[in-house]
């Protein structure tokens, strides 16, 4: 960012006045749009960190109804786990053949993550199905209200990745990869670890503490 | 349309096939760990929500340098200062909370 200028100033700026915009002393937009992106997930942090404390307050309040230990199937959430942390990988991929020019490969490995992503909000919304049909609604006690805010809000933000995914594969056949769809790619990228992220302390929390 | 220029794949290449594999290994590890530790019964009570939490930390730590590239920010390093702000809101929110809610009732 700014910075560089600083760090290499003028060899560099002799260098940028031959080839002008050619990215590489770099103060771009582009990186500027990632690091906004940056500051987002941040905030998004804050957002999961109070449904966080939320839930760790409320998950004994359970006005006589069923409890984690009577919820939780733990061996669905551990396939959800290894659905995304596989995601997460396949995503870093896509962003190594980003860095290589290699599109085709690019979307297929975007798809791959982002089937995987499916199928792991496919399981979610089997779960809190089952759940809803044994009786543990949002409304049941206030351990469920807490559950279902904290771990629906994380679902929520995978499918909107979902969404945006798809989008950009369209985008990418489209257009090819240039420093915009480089850009978003990369922002994505960033986006679906920090879901994984997210979801590893969903984990924890949430399904290996809660059933005992 | 696309551009493979020397100048960018040389300047942006963040992580290898290599630095991936060796982190989605290394989560997948992390994973495994904590999964024995519940179905092994092997910590009771505190310690076993102290040692859960340590492996979701170093999880953490894991996605951030292996997937995220937050070792390989130039300086002034932003994206690490904001993480760190994120980081410190968040265990005042988290630890807070619990404090005051679990440990701290005055009316019970």
């Amino acid at each position: 960012m700014e910075g560089d200028d600083f760090m290499n100033s003028s060899s560099l700026k002799a260098e940028q006045m031959h080839h002008p915009g050619s990215g590489h002393g770099h103060p771009d937009p582009e990186e500027m749009r990632t690091f906004g992106f940056w500051i987002y997930l941040m905030t998004d942090i804050m957002i999961f960190g109070t449904f966080f404390a939320t839930y760790i307050v409320l998950r004994h309040n359970t006005d006589g109804g069923p409890g984690p230990a009577d919820l939780f199937d733990l061996n669905g959430a551990i396939v959800s786990t290894f659905l995304l942390l596989t995601s997460s990988y396949t995503c870093g991929i896509a962003v190594l053949a980003l860095n290589k020019g290699k599109k085709r490969a690019l979307i297929g490995w975007l798809a791959l993550t982002a089937a995987l992503g499916a199928i792991f909000i496919g399981l979610e919304i089997n779960e809190f199905c089952h759940m809803v049909h044994e009786g543990a609604t949002m409304s049941r006690s206030a351990f469920l209200s807490a559950f279902y805010t904290l771990v629906g809000t994380h679902g929520l933000h995978v499918t909107v990745g979902l969404v945006w995914m798809i989008a950009l594969m369209a985008q990418l056949s489209a257009k090819g990869i240039t420093p915009v769809t480089k850009r978003k790619v990369n922002v994505i990228s960033l986006f679906w670890h920090f879901l994984d992220v997210v979801w590893i302390f969903v984990f924890t929390v949430v399904y290996l503490m809660g059933v005992k | 349309m696309e551009r493979t220029d020397g100048v960018y794949s040389a300047e942006e290449s963040h992580g290898s096939l290599r630095s991936y594999t060796m982190g989605y290994l290394c989560s997948i590890v992390l994973t495994i760990i904590p999964i024995a530790l519940v179905f092994g019964d092997w910590l009771q009570g505190t310690a076993k929500a102290v040692a859960l939490m340590l492996l979701g930390a170093l999880q953490l730590v894991v996605q951030l340098f292996f997937f995220m590239h937050l070792k390989d920010e130039k300086k002034p390093h932003y994206n690490l200062i904001s993480l760190i702000l994120g980081l410190v809101i968040l265990v005042v929110i988290v630890a807070g909370s619990m404090w005051i809610m679990l440990y701290n009732m005055v009316a019970t």
